[in-house]
C-alpha cells in the first residue's frame, strides 16, 4: 500500500507576513504599542515641543488654569504644568527603563541559575522570598530614604523589589525545560553549564520574561510616581508626575489642573503598558491568557494528538 | 431489523464557530443503534467521532455551535427539544462516559456526592434511599467495599476504579443508551478487558444498548455487533463487523485493518485544521475526503464527492470505486489494482 | 494534615530571618551615621558620640543586630527616638485605623470582584465579559493615590457627599466612623478588586473548561449548578490565595492611602517616621507588618488544606 502523504492545501505565507496579521488582530498589542509609541515620542520631542524651562519661577503667574498660553495652567511656583509634564514623563520612562533592563538582567542570571542547580536555588529563592515578603512599597521607601532621595536610588530601590518577580517567572520556565529528559541526555554528553543554559533554557524563558518585564515596566511607573508622591522619590525640584500631583494635593481645591493633567499621563503610561504586556503574552504564546477561544480548540486537538500517541 | 431502532441519526450535522471561521466537525452522518445491540465507531482522532456522541447529548455550548439534520430517541428528535427537556434526558435515558476517568470527576466532592447527586436529580428519592442505590451501584460495577469507596475522593482511587466509579454514575438512573467515549483507552491493558466485561455484563442486565467509540480495532472486534468507520465528519463505511474485517471495502478501512498501530494523529492534525479554514472548505468538499491519501484515487475521486452506498445488506460504502476493489478481493491485502476509466 | 501544618510553619522561619536581616541592614547600612543625622549639622561632637553610645550604635555590626533581634524576640521593638513612647506602643496604637480600612476595603474589593469575575466568566466573550476586563485593566493602572485624589475632587469638592479627609474612632459611632472610610476604603480597594476580579474570571474560565464539568453537564444538572456547585468550588482556590495575597498588600497600600486622606493609621506612621528618620519605628513597624503579611499567607496556605482534599493528604500545594 502507498504510504499515507499528508495533504497540502496551499504553501503557507512567509513568517513575516503572518506575524504582520497577528499584530493587527490584536488590539491590546495595538493599542499598548499605540500609546507608548505617542508617550515616548513626547518624551522625546520635549526640549522642541516645549517653549518654557520646567524649573524657572514667576511667581507673578501662579495658579493660572489652562489656556493659551499654558496648555495645562501653571503651578505653585509659576512653572508651565505642560512642560513639567512632558519632562516627567521623561523621568517616568527613564526609571522605567532602567528597572526593567537591570532587573530584567539579574533576574534572568538568577532565575537561571535557580532552575539549573538546587544549591543556587535554595540560596537565591530564599532571599527573594525573603524580599518578597515586603511590601513593595514600603521596601523601596525605606531604602530611598535611608540612601537618599536621588533619581539613582530610586532606581537602586525598585530594581531592588522587582527582582524576584523576573526571577521567579524565568525560574518557572527554565525549570520546564530542567525537566525535560533531553536536558539529561545533554549533560550525559558532557554539555557544559552555559550551553545549556544558553542554548536550550534561554529560548524557552525569553516569552515569559518579555511579558514580566513590561509589567514591571508598568508597575515601577506606578511605584516610582508613589514615592514621589510621599517625598521619598525623585527630589523637587526636578519635574516627575509623581512630585507634580504632591505639589498638587496641597491646592486640589483651588487648582485642579496640577492633579488632573499628571494623572491622566501616568495613568495612559501604566494602561499602555499593561495593554502591551497582555497583547505581548497572546501574541508569543496564543495557548495562555485571554486567548482562549483559539486555544481550547488548540487545546482539545493537542489533547486528542496526544491520547492517540 | 424488525424492531424499531433505539438511536436514529439522520444527516446529523455539528458546526463550531472558532477564531478559525466556521468547522463542521460532523458532516451529515446518518447511522442506527437497535436496542440491545452495540455499535462501534471507530476513526482518528479529528474524524468526528466524539463530537457526533457529544451531539447527541447536545453537550456544546449552543452559542457557538449549530446542529442540523435529526436524532430521533424514543420517539423525539431531540435536535428540537428545549434545553429543560434535553437535561431530563441526559443522564436519564442516555448517558455518556469519557476517556479520562482521572479527571471526569470533580476533585473536591467525594464518589458517593458525586453519585448520588446524579440519582436525586432524576428520581424523587431520600437521600437514604439514594446512598442505597449508590452502593448497589458500586456493587454491581465491581467495586470492592462500597461503604469505604463511598466517602473517598475520586483521586484516592486508581485509574481503573474510577472508570468503574464513572459506569456506576452512567448506569445510576438505567438509561436506554450508553455512550462510551473511548472508555478503554486511559487504562492499563489488563484492566481494559475487565472494563469491557463489565460493560457487556450490565448491557444485558439492564437491556441498554451501547455506542461504543475507538481508534482501538481490537476493541471493536470484542464488543460490537456493528461497526461504522468516520473519516472526516463523514461515515465512509458501516457494516457488520464480520463482514468488515473480513471485507472492507472502503480503502480507508482497509488501511486501519492493516496498519492498525499506525493511526498517526499528527499527520491527520494538520489536515483537520486546513479543513477548517474557510478556502481549504471548498476544496475539501468538492472532491473524496479520503483522496489525498488514498492509494486508488483517481480523477474521478479528486473532483467529486461520493455518497454513501449500499453495496450489499446492511453493508453501506462511501467511495466510487468499491466494486472494483471489491472485484480484486476486497483490498484487504491492498493488492488491488484498478484500471483508470 | 498536622505534617502539612508543620511543614509551612517551618519554612517560614528562613524567610522570617532574612526578613530580620534586611531591615536591620536597611537601616545601618545607610551612608553617613545615624546619630549625626538625627542630631543634624549643628550638633557638637560630644553629644553626637553620647547619643551613639546612647543606641548602642559604637558596638560592632553583627553585636548591633544580636541586640536588636534579641529583642525582637522577647518582645522589645525598641523606643521611637522622636515620640515619647516605645516602638510597640506607637505601633499598636496606629493599628485600628489601619484595620478598620483594610477590612472595609477588601469587603467591597471581594464582594464586588467575585460579583463580577463570576459574570464575565459565565458570559464569556460578550460585553459584559469585556466590560470586566477593561475595569480590571484600569484598576491596576490607576494608582490608588491618584484615585484618591480624583475622588476627593469629585465626592468631596465638586459634589460635597462626603467628607474631605480625616478620621473618626469607632467610639464616635459606626457610621460617623465609616463615613471617613468610604472614600479611602474604595480606593484601597478598586486594585484589590480589579486583581481579584480578573483571577475570579481565569480560574472560573480555566475551572469550567475542565472535563468533569462536561461530566456534571452529561448527567443533566442545570448551568446554574453546574457554574456554582462544581465550577466554582474548583475555582475558588487560586482565588482565595489572590484574596490572601493582596490583603498583605492592601496593609501596605494603605500607607499610601492614609496620606492622602489623613487617616491615622499605620501606614502614615511609616512615612513620617521615614521622613523624621525614626529608625527605632521603621525597622518595628517594617518587621512587624512583614511578619504578619507572611502568617497571613501562612494563613491562606492552611485554609487551602482545608478546601481541596487532595492537599490534605499530599502534604502539599503542588505548585
Amino acid at each position: 500500500m502507498a504510504s499515507l502523504e499528508p495533504i497540502a492545501v496551499s504553501a503557507p505565507p512567509e513568517r513575516g507576513r503572518i506575524a504582520w496579521r497577528r499584530y493587527f488582530s490584536n488590539p491590546l498589542l495595538v493599542t499598548g504599542t499605540a500609546i507608548m509609541s505617542v508617550v515616548a515620542l513626547l518624551a522625546l520631542l520635549a526640549p522642541w515641543i516645549t517653549s518654557y524651562d520646567p524649573y524657572s519661577i514667576e511667581t507673578l503667574n501662579r495658579l493660572q488654569p489652562p489656556s493659551g498660553e499654558h496648555l495645562f495652567g501653571t503651578d505653585q511656583l509659576g512653572r508651565d504644568v505642560f512642560t513639567r509634564v512632558v519632562y516627567g514623563i521623561r523621568v517616568s520612562l527613564l526609571v522605567g527603563a532602567s528597572v526593567t533592563a537591570i532587573a530584567g538582567a539579574i533576574g534572568l542570571l538568577v532565575g537561571l541559575a535557580s532552575a539549573y542547580s538546587p544549591v543556587c536555588d535554595h540560596i537565591f529563592m530564599r532571599i527573594c522570598d525573603g524580599l518578597y515578603a515586603f511590601p513593595s512599597i514600603l521596601l523601596a521607601i525605606s531604602i530611598v530614604a535611608i540612601m537618599g532621595p536621588q533619581t539613582g536610588n530610586v532606581i537602586l530601590a525598585l530594581t531592588i523589589v522587582y527582582i524576584p518577580s523576573i526571577a521567579r517567572i524565568v525560574r518557572s520556565a527554565a525549570l520546564v525545560v530542567q525537566e525535560k529528559t533531553f536536558i539529561e541526555g545533554l549533560r550525559a554528553q558532557g554539555a557544559g553549564v552555559f550551553r545549556i543554559m544558553g542554548l536550550h533554557m534561554l529560548p524557552n524563558v525569553l516569552s515569559p520574561l518579555i511579558v514580566q518585564a513590561s509589567f514591571v515596566f508598568a508597575v515601577s511607573i506606578l511605584t516610582e510616581a508613589s514615592l514621589s508622591f510621599l517625598g521619598a522619590g525623585i527630589p523637587a525640584p526636578e519635574p516627575s508626575l509623581g512630585n507634580l500631583l504632591l505639589d498638587g494635593k496641597n491646592v486640589i481645591f483651588k487648582a485642579w489642573w496640577m492633579t488632573v493633567f499628571p494623572g491622566v499621563f501616568i495613568i495612559l503610561m501604566i494602561l499602555g503598558l499593561n495593554l502591551l504586556g497582555d497583547g505581548l503574552r497572546d501574541f508569543l504564546d496564543p495557548g495562555a491568557g485571554s486567548n482562549k477561544r483559539f486555544a481550547k480548540r488548540k487545546n482539545a486537538v493537542r489533547r486528542r494528538r496526544r491520547r492517540s500517541d | 431489523m424488525s424492531q424499531a431502532p433505539l438511536l436514529e441519526i439522520k444527516h446529523l450535522t455539528t458546526k463550531f464557530s472558532t477564531e478559525q471561521g466556521i468547522v463542521k466537525a460532523v458532516d451529515g452522518v446518518s447511522l442506527h443503534i437497535d436496542p440491545e445491540e452495540t455499535v462501534g465507531i471507530v476513526g482518528e482522532s479529528g474524524c468526528g467521532k466524539s463530537v457526533t456522541a457529544e451531539s447527541i447529548l447536545r453537550l456544546f455550548d449552543e452559542k457557538t455551535t449549530e446542529y442540523g439534520g435529526q436524532i430521533l430517541f424514543e420517539g423525539r428528535d431531540l435536535l428540537q427539544l428545549s434545553e429543560e427537556e434535553m437535561r431530563k434526558v441526559r443522564g436519564n435515558r442516555i448517558s455518556i462516559i469519557f476517556q479520562d476517568p482521572m479527571s471526569s470527576l470533580n476533585p473536591v466532592y467525594t464518589i458517593g456526592d458525586q453519585i448520588m447527586e446524579a440519582i436525586r436529580l432524576h428520581q424523587r428519592t431520600s437521600r437514604r434511599q439514594a446512598r442505597e442505590k449508590a452502593l448497589e451501584l458500586l456493587r454491581l460495577t465491581g467495586i470492592s467495599d462500597p461503604e469505604r469507596r463511598l466517602r473517598s475522593y475520586p483521586h484516592e482511587l486508581s485509574g481503573g476504579m474510577r472508570q468503574r466509579v464513572m459506569i456506576a454514575l452512567a448506569l445510576s438512573c438505567e438509561p436506554r443508551l450508553l455512550i462510551a467515549d473511548e472508555p478503554t483507552t486511559a487504562l492499563d491493558v489488563t484492566i481494559q478487558a475487565q472494563i469491557l466485561e463489565l460493560m457487556n455484563e450490565l448491557k444485558e442486565k439492564l437491556q441498554m444498548g451501547i455506542m461504543l467509540i475507538t481508534h482501538d480495532l481490537s476493541v471493536v472486534a470484542q464488543m460490537c455487533s456493528r461497526v461504522i468507520v468516520m473519516y472526516l465528519g463523514e461515515v465512509v463505511e458501516e457494516a457488520e463487523v464480520t463482514t468488515l474485517f473480513d471485507r472492507p471495502l472502503h480503502p480507508y478501512t482497509s488501511g486501519l485493518l492493516k496498519s492498525v498501530p499506525q493511526l498517526d494523529g499528527r499527520r491527520k492534525q494538520k489536515l483537520y485544521e486546513i479543513s477548517g479554514a474557510v478556502p481549504a472548505m471548498h476544496e475539501v468538499e468538492a472532491c473524496c475526503r479520503f483522496a489525498p491519501r488514498c492509494p486508488f484515487a483517481t480523477e474521478l475521486c479528486r473532483s467529486k464527492a461520493p455518497s454513501l452506498e449500499e453495496a450489499e445488506p446492511g453493508h453501506r460504502v462511501r467511495c466510487w470505486h468499491y466494486k472494483d476493489i471489491q472485484a480484486n478481493g476486497g483490498g484487504s491485502d491492498g493488492s488491488g489494482l484498478l484500471v483508470t476509466a | 494534615m498536622t505534617k502539612y501544618i508543620v511543614q509551612r510553619v517551618l519554612s517560614l522561619v528562613p524567610v522570617l530571618i532574612v526578613v530580620a536581616v534586611v531591615v536591620f541592614l536597611l537601616i545601618h547600612l545607610s551612608p553617613g551615621d545615624p546619630a549625626s543625622v538625627i542630631l543634624g549639622d549643628e550638633a557638637s561632637e560630644e553629644s553626637v558620640a553620647e547619643l551613639r553610645s546612647r543606641l548602642g550604635l559604637d558596638l560592632p555590626l553583627y553585636r548591633q543586630f544580636f541586640v536588636w533581634f534579641g529583642g525582637v524576640v522577647t518582645g522589645d521593638l525598641g523606643d521611637s527616638i522622636f515620640m515619647d513612647m516605645s516602638v510597640t506602643e506607637a505601633f499598636f496604637s496606629r493599628l485600628q485605623p489601619t484595620l478598620s480600612l483594610a477590612v472595609l476595603a477588601q469587603t467591597i474589593a471581594v464582594a464586588i470582584a467575585l460579583l463580577l469575575g463570576i459574570a464575565a466568566a459565565r458570559r464569556r466573550g460578550t460585553l459584559t465579559d469585556q466590560a470586566v476586563m477593561g475595569f480590571s485593566l484600569l484598576g491596576i493602572s490607576v494608582p490608588s493615590f491618584l484615585l484618591g485624589l480624583f475622588l476627593i475632587l469629585l465626592f468631596a469638592v465638586k459634589l460635597k457627599w462626603l467628607p474631605v479627609a480625616g478620621y473618626a474612632p469607632i467610639s464616635s459611632g459606626l457610621w460617623n466612623h465609616l463615613r471617613y472610610l468610604i472614600l479611602p476604603a474604595m480606593v484601597l480597594g478598586f486594585m484589590q478588586a480589579a486583581l481579584i476580579a480578573r483571577m475570579t474570571r481565569s480560574s472560573l474560565i480555566e475551572a469550567l473548561g475542565e472535563p468533569y464539568i462536561k461530566t456534571a453537564r452529561a448527567k443533566g444538572l442545570k448551568p446554574g449548578v453546574v457554574t456554582y456547585k462544581h465550577a466554582l468550588r474548583n475555582a475558588f482556590i487560586p482565588i482565595l490565595t489572590v484574596i490572601g495575597e493582596t490583603f498583605g498588600t492592601l496593609i501596605t497600600g494603605a500607607s499610601v492611602v492614609e496620606s492622602v486622606f489623613n487617616v491615622p493609621g499605620i501606614g502614615q506612621l511609616i512615612v513620617s517616621s521615614i521622613q523624621r528618620r525614626d529608625f527605632a519605628v521603621i525597622q518595628g513597624s517594617i518587621l512587624l507588618i512583614t511578619v504578619t503579611y507572611v502568617l497571613l499567607n501562612l494563613a491562606i496556605d492552611l485554609l487551602y488544606g482545608l478546601l481541596d482534599p487532595r492537599v490534605k493528604l499530599n502534604g502539599g500545594r503542588g505548585r
